[in-house]
Order: C-alpha cells, then sequence, then structure tokens
C-alpha cells in the first residue's frame, strides 16, 4: 500500500509557529516601544503625588510681638477597610463624639472608599489630641495627620490681618498654582502678602499598592521637590498700641487711623466695631463669618479704608494752606463772620470778629473759611473760579485726597473731590465759587476716609510732605523695605505756609479756649483740629486730627466717632489717650481712661430708640 | 554505566537549555512580582519564589527518574496512564476541592495539586499509542474521530471541572491530525467556521447572510453556472445561514454571562474595564509600560504592588513586559519559538511513529499554552485561565510540562535503540 508522506506538512506548522511569535512580537513593539499611553496609565495607577505643605509665615508687629502663628492641628483620618475590633463605645467617650456621629462618619468614609483615608474628625486641639494619641494604637485604621491654622495670640486688627481659608474655583482659575483644599489669605495683610506668606508647596511621589497602601518612595525620591517655607513678616502695626485703641472704641463705632509721620508706616488701623480674628479660623470659621456679615453693625468692615465722611472741620485748614499757596490770602489777612461777604455760610460759634488765620482755625469759623475759599476761586491772576478751582483740585489731590495710595492696605477706598469736570456736568457749565460753597467747611461732595485724614495731620506735622501710608515693615530675609513703600512725597504746598495750621493746632489743645483744651497734657505738646460732621442719618459724627509731639513730631492721629456728637467729645479724648500712650508707653489719665473704655455709644442708642 | 553515559550523550541539550532557561527566567519574574520590599531567603517556603524553588528541585529529580527509565515503558503503559488520569479526574469531580470557581484540585495536607495538568502527558501519550498501531489509517474517517475522542474525553471531564480554558487545551491536537496526514481542508474549514462564528459575534447575523449571499452570488458569476455549481452554491449558503443562526443562539442562550462578556469584550464589543476588561487593561498598561528597555528587576511597580491580578499564575509575562521591557519580552518569545521548532525538528528524526506523534503532541500543547497564555496579556486572546509553561508558578503545572517535555526527550535520546 502506497502510504503518503505527510512531514512537510512540518513546515507549514513551523511556518505558523513563527507567524504567531512574529505578530506577538510586533504587537509587543507597539505595546511597549510606540504606544505612549501605557507609561503615562502606569504612573497614574502607581504613583499617588502627596503634596507638601510648607508653613505659612509668621506674622510679627513692630516690636517683635507675635501676631499670628501657625497652630498644629490634627485630622484623625480612617481608612475603613483596616478597622477592626473597635470597641467603639470606648472610641467615641475617647474623641467625646457620640455613637451617632461616628456612624455616620464611618458610613460617609466607606462610601468613599473602603482601602483609601478619610477625613474622620477634623482639627482636633493638640490638648485633645495629646489624651488621644496614647490609645489610638489600639484602633486600626485610624490614624492622624497634621494640620495647620492660624492663630492669633493678641487678638487684634482682624481688619488689617485679614484671614485665611480654602480656595474657592475662582482663585483655583485665577492661578495654577492653587488646588482644591489648598489655603489662601482671603483678606488683608494675609491676602496681599500671600505670595511671602504661603512659601512654595512641595511634592513628595510615592508609589502605592492596588490597596493604596503606599509602599515607598517612587525612584528614592529623585522628583520629589521640597517645601519652601513661607517668610515671616514685620508689620508697622504696634499690638498693644492697637489693642489699647481697640478697648478705647468698644462699643462705639468708628476707626482710628495712627500713622508715624516720619516713615508712613501705620502703627495703629482700628475699625469698630471689629472682632477676634481667632473666630475666623478652623471649624468655626464659616459659622462666626456668616454672622459677622449678617450683623448690622457691619463688623467685617473696615472703617479706616472703606468707610468715607465728609471731612468737616479737619478740611478747614487745608483749604487754608491751599489759599496761602495759591496768594489767596496771608497768614494775617482778616475775615469778619458778618456782613454780606460772609453771609453764606454762617458762623456758628461765639468768638472776636473779625479774627485772623489762626483764630480761625482755632474757632473753626465758617465765614472766615467761606471767605478764603471765595478769594481761592476768585483769585484775579485766572479771572475765572472755574480755573481758580481746578488749582485748588489739584493742590486737595496733592495732599492724598481722592485717591488711593495703592500700597499694601487691602480694600481701600479713593473717597471722592469733586472735579471741574464733574460741576460742569451738574451745573451744565454755570458755576461758581457760592454754588459749590459748602466745600470750604469740609461738606458737601466731598468724601474721605480716616486713613486719608490721618495722612493728612501727618502732612501738617511734617509740613508739607507725607511718606505713603503702609504696613509693611520688612520681609524676613531681605533687607529692611522701607524703598518698596513710604516714598517721600511733597504736596503742593510749600513748607513755610504750615507754621499757622501747626501753631493753630497745637493751640486746639494749649489755648484757654482750645476745643481740646482738657486733654492737654503737661509732657507733650499735642496739636489738633476737632471736626463735627453732619449726618443726614443721624447724630453727627465725632472726628478728631491730632499730632503730637508739636516738635518733632512721633505719632498723627485721625479718630471718627460714629454718632456721638462734638468731636471734643469722644473723638479727642481717644486721640489723645493713644498719643499719650504711645509716646510715654503709659496713661496717666485714668479718669479720661476709664470714661472711654466705659462710653457705650451704640447699645445705649438703641435702648433709646426702643423708648 | 555504559547506557547512562548514552543517555547523557544522546540527550538533546539544546531543548534541556531551553527548559532550564525558560524555568529560571520564569522564577525570577515570580521572585520579582512578589511584593515585599526586603526580600528574605530565596528558600523561604512562605513564599511563593520559596516554593517554586522547591517544585523546581522537584522538577529537576522527576527529570532524572524519567531520563532513568527506559522509553518503551511510556509507549507500552500509555494507556494504563491514560486510563488512571482518566480515573483521577472522575476523581476530582467527586471529591475535589473548589479554588476559584473550578473544582480542579486534590488537597493533601497543606499542597493542593492540580491533576488536569497531568492529564495532558496521559493523553498525548494514548494519542501517539493509538495512531501509531499498525492497523490504523489515517485514510479512514474512524481514526481522526477515535484521536480527537481521546483528547475529547479528559477536555469533557476538565470542562465539567469549570476549567474552561484547560478544557481548550486539547483542541490543539488537531495539530497533530493535521502532521499525520489528517485532511488539511477540515482543518481550513474549521478555520473559517472560527471566522465566521467570531464575525457573527461582531457584525449580527443579517449583515453576516447578507453577506454571504453577496460572496456567493460573486462566486457564481465567476465558476461556470453548471447545476452541479448551483446546488453546492444554494447549499454552502443553507449551511452557513444555519451556522450563523446557530452561533447566535448558541451565544445567547448557553454561553454563561461571563463568558459571553469575555468574549465580548475581546471581540472589542464591551469595554469593561472594571470587570473582564480589567485584567486585560491592567496587563496591558503593566506591559507597555516597560519600554523597550524595561524598569529593571523588581522595579515592576504594576506587577509587584498587585495590580495586575494573577501575576505569579496567568499574568507571569506582565512582570516580563514591565521589568524587562520589549527586550524581554522578544527574547521569552524567541525562547518558546526555539523550543517549540526544536521540537517539531526532533519529532521528525524520530524512527518510530509513536514517538514522532507524541513530540507533536508535546508542540501542541507547548504552543495552545504558549500561544494563548502571553496572547491574553496583550489582548490578542480572551482571558481564559491557563499558565504559561514553565514560567507561571504552581507545582502541578510546572511538572505536568515537564513530564510533558522530557518524556520527549527521553525517547529522543532512546531513538536510535528503536529498530
Amino acid at each position: 500500500m502506497y502510504v503518503r508522506d505527510y512531514s512537510s506538512r512540518k513546515y507549514i506548522i513551523i511556518g505558523f509557529f513563527v507567524l504567531v511569535a512574529l505578530i506577538y512580537i510586533v504587537r509587543l513593539f507597539y505595546l511597549q516601544v510606540i504606544d505612549n499611553r501605557y507609561k503615562l496609565s502606569a504612573k497614574n495607577i502607581v504613583l499617588r503625588y502627596e503634596k507638601q505643605y510648607p508653613a505659612r509665615g509668621n506674622i510679627y508687629d513692630r516690636n517683635g510681638q507675635l501676631l499670628v502663628y501657625n497652630e498644629a492641628l490634627y485630622d484623625l483620618m480612617v481608612i475603613p477597610g483596616q478597622v477592626k475590633g473597635l470597641d467603639t463605645v470606648a472610641f467615641c467617650a475617647l474623641l467625646q463624639i457620640d455613637t451617632a456621629f461616628f456612624r455616620s462618619q464611618m458610613e460617609k468614609a466607606r462610601h468613599y472608599s473602603n482601602y483609601r483615608p478619610s477625613v474622620f474628625l477634623k482639627q482636633i486641639s493638640k490638648e485633645e489630641f495629646g489624651m488621644i494619641q496614647e490609645k489610638l494604637y489600639q484602633c486600626p485604621g485610624f490614624y492622624p495627620v497634621t494640620r495647620t491654622l492660624r492663630h492669633y495670640p493678641v487678638p487684634v486688627a482682624a481688619h488689617v490681618l485679614g484671614n485665611v481659608g480654602e480656595v474657592n474655583q475662582r482663585e483655583i482659575d485665577k492661578d495654577p498654582y492653587y488646588q482644591a483644599g489648598d489655603y489662601i489669605g482671603k483678606s488683608g495683610i494675609e491676602k496681599y502678602y500671600e505670595p511671602e506668606l504661603r512659601g512654595v508647596k512641595g511634592m513628595k511621589i510615592l508609589e502605592v499598592d492596588v490597596h493604596n497602601r503606599v509602599k515607598g518612595s517612587y525612584q528614592n525620591g529623585k522628583y520629589d521637590t521640597v517645601a519652601i517655607p513661607g517668610k515671616d513678616l514685620i508689620l508697622s502695626i504696634d499690638a498693644s498700641l492697637q489693642q489699647y485703641g481697640e478697648q478705647l472704641m468698644q462699643n462705639k463705632k468708628g476707626s482710628v487711623v495712627a500713622i508715624d509721620p516720619n516713615t508712613g508706616e501705620i502703627l495703629v488701623m482700628i475699625s469698630s466695631p471689629g472682632y477676634n480674628p481667632n473666630m475666623l479660623v478652623g471649624r468655626q470659621r464659616s459659622v462666626n463669618f456668616e454672622r459677622l456679615l449678617n450683623d448690622t453693625l457691619k463688623p467685617l468692615l473696615n472703617r479706616a479704608v472703606m468707610g468715607t465722611y465728609p471731612p468737616g472741620s479737619t478740611f478747614k485748614m487745608i483749604n487754608a494752606l491751599v489759599a496761602l499757596q495759591e496768594h489767596a490770602i496771608t497768614p494775617g489777612t482778616m475775615f469778619t463772620c458778618q456782613g454780606k461777604e460772609s453771609r453764606p455760610i454762617r458762623c456758628t460759634h461765639t468768638h472776636v470778629s473779625p479774627l485772623g488765620l489762626k483764630h480761625a482755625i482755632q474757632e473753626s469759623c465758617n465765614s472766615y473759611f467761606w471767605n478764603t475759599f471765595r478769594n481761592t476761586l476768585n483769585l484775579p491772576k485766572y479771572n475765572d473760579p472755574k480755573i481758580g478751582y481746578e488749582h485748588w483740585y489739584n493742590d486737595i489731590k496733592s495732599f492724598g485726597f481722592g485717591s488711593k495710595f495703592n500700597t499694601d492696605i487691602p480694600y481701600e477706598v479713593s473717597g471722592n473731590i469733586p472735579s471741574p469736570a464733574y460741576y460742569d456736568k451738574v451745573y451744565n457749565g454755570r458755576w461758581n465759587a457760592l454754588t459749590v460753597r459748602s466745600l470750604s467747611i469740609g461738606q458737601g461732595e466731598i468724601l474721605v476716609t480716616p486713613l486719608q485724614l490721618a495722612n493728612l495731620v501727618a502732612i501738617i506735622a511734617n509740613s508739607g510732605y507725607y511718606y505713603e501710608p503702609h504696613f509693611l515693615k520688612k520681609i524676613e530675609n531681605l533687607p529692611d523695605d522701607s524703598t518698596l513703600y513710604g516714598k517721600k512725597i511733597w504736596t503742593a504746598v510749600e513748607p513755610k505756609y504750615y507754621k499757622v495750621a501747626r501753631e493753630a493746632m497745637l493751640e486746639v489743645f494749649e489755648a484757654d479756649h482750645g476745643t481740646a483744651r482738657y486733654y492737654k497734657m503737661d509732657s507733650i505738646q499735642q496739636c489738633g483740629k476737632t471736626g463735627t460732621v453732619q449726618n443726614p442719618h443721624g447724630e453727627d459724627h465725632s472726628m478728631f486730627i491730632a499730632f503730637a509731639p508739636y516738635e518733632n513730631p512721633q505719632i498723627a492721629i485721625a479718630v471718627v466717632v460714629e454718632n456721638s456728637g462734638y468731636g471734643s467729645a469722644w473723638a479727642a479724648p481717644i486721640a489723645s489717650l493713644l498719643m499719650e500712650k504711645y509716646l510715654t508707653g503709659e496713661v496717666k489719665r485714668a479718669w479720661y481712661e476709664k470714661k472711654m473704655l466705659e462710653g457705650d455709644l451704640i447699645h445705649n442708642k438703641t435702648k433709646d430708640k426702643e423708648h | 554505566m555504559k547506557s547512562r553515559e548514552s543517555i547523557i550523550g544522546n540527550v538533546d541539550w539544546v531543548i534541556v537549555l531551553l527548559y532550564f532557561l525558560l524555568v529560571f527566567f520564569g522564577w525570577l519574574s515570580i521572585y520579582a512580582s512578589s511584593g515585599g520590599d526586603t526580600a528574605g531567603s530565596v528558600f523561604d517556603l512562605s513564599t511563593r519564589y520559596g516554593k517554586q524553588l522547591l517544585w523546581i528541585g522537584l522538577a529537576v529529580v522527576m527529570i532524572v527518574a524519567v531520563l532513568l527509565i527506559d522509553a518503551k515503558f511510556f509507549s507500552s503503559f500509555a494507556f494504563v496512564f491514560y486510563g488512571a488520569m482518566i480515573l483521577v479526574l472522575i476523581g476530582v469531580l467527586l471529591f475535589g476541592k473548589t479554588v476559584a470557581g473550578s473544582r480542579s484540585w486534590f488537597q493533601i495536607g497543606s499542597f493542593a495539586i492540580q491533576p488536569s495538568e497531568f492529564t495532558k502527558f496521559a493523553t498525548a501519550l494514548a494519542v501517539a499509542k493509538y495512531l501509531s498501531m499498525t492497523h490504523v489509517d489515517m485514510k479512514n474517517l474512524k481514526t481522526p474521530v477515535i484521536a480527537m475522542s481521546l483528547a475529547g474525553f479528559p477536555a469533557l471531564l476538565i470542562l465539567l471541572q469549570n476549567d474552561t480554558g484547560s478544557a481548550l487545551v486539547y483542541a490543539s491536537f488537531a495539530l497533530v491530525l493535521f502532521r499525520e496526514g489528517f485532511s488539511g481542508s477540515v482543518i481550513f474549514f474549521g478555520f473559517v467556521l472560527a471566522v465566521l462564528f467570531i464575525l457573527t459575534l461582531l457584525f449580527g447575523e443579517i449583515y453576516m447572510i447578507s453577506t454571504i449571499a453577496l460572496l456567493l452570488i460573486l462566486l457564481l458569476v465567476f465558476f461556470r453556472k453548471t447545476r452541479k455549481n448551483y446546488k453546492s452554491i444554494i447549499a454552502l449558503f443553507l449551511l452557513s445561514s444555519a451556522f450563523v443562526f446557530s452561533v447566535n443562539y448558541a451565544f445567547q442562550n448557553v454561553l454563561e454571562p461571563h463568558q459571553k462578556k469575555r468574549i465580548n469584550v475581546l471581540l472589542g464589543i464591551e469595554e469593561d474595564l472594571r470587570g473582564a476588561g480589567y485584567n486585560v487593561n491592567q496587563s496591558k498598561i503593566a506591559i507597555g509600560s516597560g519600554g523597550f528597555t524595561g524598569k529593571g528587576f523588581r522595579q515592576g511597580m504594576l506587577t509587584r504592588y498587585n495590580f495586575v491580578p494573577e501575576q505569579s499564575t496567568d499574568f507571569i509575562f506582565c512582570t516580563v513586559g514591565e521589568e524587562w521591557g520589549f527586550m524581554g519580552t522578544s527574547v521569552v518569545i524567541l525562547l518558546f519559538l526555539g523550543l517549540l521548532v526544536r521540537i517539531v525538528v526532533l519529532a521528525e528524526r524520530q524512527r518510530s511513529r509513536f514517538s514522532r506523534i507524541y513530540g507533536y503532541g508535546v508542540v501542541s500543547i507547548l504552543f495552545f499554552h504558549f500561544a494563548v497564555n502571553i496572547g491574553m496579556t496583550i489582548g490578542l486572546a480572551p482571558v481564559v485561565g491557563i499558565p504559561l509553561p514553565f514560567f507561571s508558578y504552581g507545582g502541578s503545572s510546572l511538572w505536568g510540562f515537564t513530564l510533558l517535555l522530557f518524556l520527549f526527550v527521553k525517547q529522543d535520546a532512546d531513538r536510535l535503540k528503536v529498530l
């Protein structure tokens, strides 16, 4: 029988083997060498990128007093899959939580993942944690992570310091540095100096297994970056003076700004009513924020830079200075309170008439300043009150009014000095000194902030110039930052004209009939000017600007107490007490201090209204 | 003394070398894929690599034993081995232990043994024995039917253990039949059926039947329009339509949901990265992330940290891919190809039909395992849980494959004794 030999089929078989092997090798070449998708997904699967948060910089006051630091807190994390044999009752007792909370947190965590950590209990204080830590080893599946929160050992200057909170979506969109869960300065200095304070985040790359357990560092940390801690700031604020001022202003609505006229450094910035900065920290932040936001007294508002007031009589001095500069008057010019010329704005005080400039400042004579203002606008050399006004306008602006300083002061508003164009528009181009006469006594469309008023005092104290007001004194490891802010700026009024204003302000304290004569001190020569601002909504605002000492001034201050009547009643003693404390380190006038501390202009008023 | 020397002289050292290379590379991969940052002693029996080392040692003992036994012993007792293994398989069905859904294990003390791994060599012996019997004629249709039944019976028992992958291996005996002269066109027909099967699942019966009709009409245009051709075309159409319909029916009603899912995922009909497709996707990521040169020994993070399931058994190839990159994977494939080709070459030089047929049985089984196991890790074959020969962790599979291979090596060494 013929038997066919099929041995040639081995070639088909071997060919088939070779073909399959070839297909596999080509496929592997594609998977491993050409297609990069898999390398990327491998990294995504295996590597966990753990952010390393740098410590936020501390903030100190000008004397080295710590104002803001980071307090260590603990979040208790749970990995539900690892919780075994837990004595729930004892555990709840340890954490001081109830079992319902325990169950709901565990449920939430389990819902998220059995293998990944969830926050079980947030922000446990150091003290509480000490007790928990001792027993935590008995509770597998639970472990602590350290968090930091801002803490304010001297709870002052909340408006200035601002606060820190979790970033929102808008902030994330704006700056890719931030990721959900990061903290960011939300307001105040914390916001303005965010880049300096926050430092630079680091990144630790870890290898994890399929159950998300950390297995070690990726490539021995070759690609890790170290977090760079934030820089410390030293502010110009004087914490003890700020605290004292806040006490004096308690139960009053208003604000205080004090500046060192030699540098433009802001020593005190108070807005009352305020709040304890520790309220806007941690677990209570959102609750408290909501409460402060809804408070009718608006404690979140920084009145010192956002509150705008007609400056009233305090503005008369600057009107006089401009008039002197424009040669509309001389220090010897006398005006009378009576007669047709003085009629548009009558004088409300009783004093000798006619009177000179210095005397008029002391007496705050309305008629005198109306005459001065009219002369300024109607100067013969311009032959047009509008041109005269334009000069007046530019001179006033050189004092920092009507614009922001644009330094590191958060939420400044510019106030308002009406421009010639504005009046042209309102009065269809037909207006003169008489039309805008309210400006002569600091009323009308003029609006200024307490900060601008304090700066005005600094200008008078310096006889003609100011340094831009600012908060920053120094950033850690950087040379003294006086060059960054605090540029010296000259006003349009020459130094020689300030003499009369300074002398007049001195007499407000020193003269027998000075409006602040009760607050005179033997040790220090104080200079001031009261202002009473008409308030269409209620009782007048009391205003007082002052500097001291007369020779070589160290502090310039503006105080506004809303709805408190005459400037001399509340604003003047508060300014004087603050100057005393700053210059001598203590307050000897206990009686005034007591009266100011106890004075309650908010609750008494409400009580009156209820009647 | 003389005969032992002749064994050493006659053993095909190429195969032995390839075997030990694969076993060594396999053990390295098992060692690398075991987690744990500080690897203890490689002899630590609490670890997989420690145990595997023990299995390898026992495999070497087994090899020595096989080489010492007369080759005739295996051919003479082929049916005895086969019958014994069938009994053991039935025993497993009755008394076995269920692991991962398959009732295919015997528990002996703390070790479990999987008899189906040893059925392969017994079946190869039996098929070789049957086909080499003098009265057997490949032209007779009975012959392939009986041969495939010999292979099919253990497959059926293994299918009953719910171990589909291991059962499918026995289909590889078709290759043996092909070499022995079984009609190539029948195997081609089977291939066409398989293609029809897949296309039906991919495109649905309506498209398939219309496409088949169109193709057949085209055939009519080109062929002579004889009555006979008309008849066969119509018959072909009816047959293929019936097949397409039954495939659809079988797929919808016979297959288990998880099997349907695996086939769907393989065909790309379903994207399922959480369920059945998860293994393949993770496996592809692990292999793909290896790049050209790999991440280095014990640096394969995906395999070490358990991202690839079964990475020391069925998905051991991922470790090679991730840690040794394309260099490693292509070397392993070339090693396997070398082994397969070498066995074919050796089989062809056998004087006895029995040895040749057994050699082809060995190469068919190894090829099937190689092609399906590596194919599934790179997404070219369905995920059926079968091990990569000599690589995958597990004593049963290592010993099964070792016996399978070295029975052939022994027969080859003794080939000159056959008259």
